[in-house]
């Protein structure tokens, strides 16, 4: 049978977190009343003339600088022409050709153990379009206020230059957006939300014969609007495509929109016919021209990124590579953790709780970190009340979810709910003796020699004391007991 | 003869101008008439001139990041072919 390997592009649109839109001083705030963020600028009146905003472009050069993209000199914008009424222009503002902003840049990714690095064609700053709604009778209706906001769009490069690399499959895919993610918003030019479509990302997907230099036809993917949506787009397509292919059938070039209910992919339009958008270099905007020790300046001026926190996670603090990773894919998880090892110095636990109970807790309750109830210091107060001996391992996963659901402090939830460790053999004893007294067979068993029943006692006496004795202790007062018992 | 006919009724749809049979001829022959004044300047060698995008020496023309009050939702409607509930009309449009 023929194999075929998959070929995958993304195409990522990021809108940047400026005060006001692109050409224009209306706020780029979300939402607003449909068209109350308009002016004569972004609604292409006649006589209006666009001037950039500053901030948008010293946002592009920081993230182009932040994915390792050379910046173009000299950078000019053009007008991509069509009549789709999603802008009022005519025209949208983007940059093509060979002056984008960033060039040749690249993100490194990890997937299963491999490490690669996801070769970046182009970053490039352009305009936002504006929002088709609900469609009356005959008529659609167009809301302008996100007409104009600065969109920042990011493009891989298939093939990459020697020593890059290129996607190859959903899940590289997948950890490409989230470390791209990641980036975006350790610099603070974007706020990395994929539901309410800030950052979107359009992968185009083929399949060519293993051995084949030459690409096969690809499709587009729309509506991925989460990273599961991404993973299961993307999967759905290569499967689809395969079979087509299989069949002896060809692979239409078109655009493919993604349902997440029905879990599947489904013809938009097809991209047969290349549109012509008749680019120009925009007449009214002058040219960026950007000098070397301007971008050295800012270059210089970059926070910690990701892959640098991930090094010194893994180096000063000996946390493992994966989970450094994991703790590096957002900004705000990274500095809970950061907060937690000031705190209680103990690195490794921090990290433990967070990849295991806060992650889990995360995800079954769709809740953000930065949203959560849960500090730093909530989780530090608690590793020190498992220190103290005042709570077991396992009344603290107890603690934790009260911490987590209500944003009480550990003490307090502990003392609440009385779940302080027995440490008194006085109140031990007792509970012991009754376990004795009610598993004559076993304590036989345990005294003939079979010292694996003792684990059973022990069950049992943990479940009297709901959890709370003292796991040693129970150990020592049930061998002395027992002993007594020959 | 530099575009013909079908380029000019290619352009013409491009720029959604309904043009007559009449009207494309007329035209085919002035477009036509006009690419030869640029053939003619192709001639001149331009190897050692960097391409030019503007013709005004004027660069990095910045505003400030700055939010200043939009329009009024009835002055930015006012010049709508149609609208309704405080959006323009357009006719209806395939998703895409
Ligand atoms: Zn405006």
């Amino acid at each position: 049978m023929q194999e075929y390997e998959p070929i995958i592009g993304m195409e990522v649109h990021a809108e940047l977190l400026t005060e006001s839109k692109m050409f224009c001083g209306c706020t780029a705030e979300f939402g607003g009343e449909p068209n109350t963020r308009c002016c004569p600028v972004c609604l292409g009146l006649p006589g209006s003339l666009p001037v950039i905003n500053v901030k948008a472009v010293q946002y592009v050069v920081k993230a182009a600088l932040a994915l390792n993209c050379s910046i173009t000199p000299n950078s000019i914008f053009h007008r991509k022409n069509y009549f789709y009424p999603d802008l009022p222009k005519g025209y949208q503002i983007s940059q093509y050709g060979d002056t984008p902003i960033g060039q040749h840049g690249w993100v490194q990714i990890t997937v299963n153990g491999a490490t690669k690095k996801i070769a970046i064609r182009r970053v490039h700053l352009e305009e936002d379009t504006g929002k088709l709604l609900h469609v009356e009778g005959d008529r659609s209706h167009i809301d302008y206020n996100r007409g104009g906001v600065p969109l920042m769009e990011i493009v891989t490069q298939n093939p990459p230059p020697p020593g890059l690399d290129q996607i190859q499959s959903a899940e590289e895919a997948k950890e490409y957006l989230v470390r791209l993610r990641a980036i975006l918003t350790y610099i603070g030019v974007n706020d990395g939300k994929l539901e309410e479509g800030s950052l979107r990302c359009e992968p185009n997907i083929s399949l060519r014969p293993v051995g084949q230099i030459e690409f096969g036809v690809k499709t587009e993917l729309k509506n991925l609007n989460s990273f599961r949506a991404v993973l299961r787009g993307i999967e759905y397509e290569l499967e689809r495509q395969e079979k087509v292919l299989l069949k002896g059938g060809k692979i239409v070039h078109e655009t493919r929109r993604w349902d997440d209910v029905r879990g599947a992919t489904a013809s938009m339009r097809s991209k047969e016919f290349e549109q012509e958008y008749r680019y120009f270099p925009e007449p009214d905007l002058t040219p960026l021209r950007f000098d070397a020790q301007w971008v050295e300046e800012q270059r210089k001026a970059l926070p910690e990124l990701p892959d640098q926190r991930k090094r010194r996670f893994i180096e000063e603090l000996g946390i493992p590579e994966y989970d450094a990773e994991i703790l590096t894919d957002s900004r705000p998880m990274a500095e809970f953790f950061e907060e937690a090892v000031k705190l209680s110095a103990d690195a490794k636990s921090v990290s433990n709780w967070m990849m295991g109970d806060l992650l889990r807790l995360l995800n079954a309750t769709g809740t953000e970190m930065e949203q959560s109830k849960l500090t730093p210091s909530h989780l530090t107060e608690m590793l020190n009340l498992i220190g103290k001996g005042t709570i077991s391992g396992k009344i603290a996963k107890t603690v934790f979810e009260e911490m987590f659901g209500t944003g009480r402090r550990a003490s307090e939830i502990v003392e609440k709910l009385g779940l302080t460790q027995i440490t008194d053999e006085s109140e031990l004893i007792p509970i012991i003796n009754q376990v004795l007294d009610e598993n004559p067979r076993i304590v036989q068993d345990v005294l003939g020699g079979k010292d694996k029943s003792l684990a059973f006692l022990v069950g049992q006496t943990m479940r009297y004391t709901k959890g709370r004795a003292n796991p040693p202790l129970v150990n020592r007062l049930l061998r002395e007991r027992l002993e007594s018992r020959r | 003869m530099i575009l013909s006919r079908e380029d000019v009724s290619q352009v013409a749809f491009l720029a959604r101008l309904e043009l007559t049979d009449e009207e494309k001829d007329k035209l085919t022959g002035h477009i036509n008439n006009l690419l030869q004044h640029f053939a003619k300047l192709q001639e001149l060698d331009t190897d050692a001139v960097e391409p030019t995008s503007h013709v005004i020496p004027v660069e990095n023309v910045f505003r400030e990041d700055k939010a200043r009050p939009s329009l009024p939702p009835q002055d930015v409607l006012a010049n709508a072919p149609e609208s309704q509930d405080d959006c323009f009309a357009v006719p209806r449009i395939v998703e895409t």
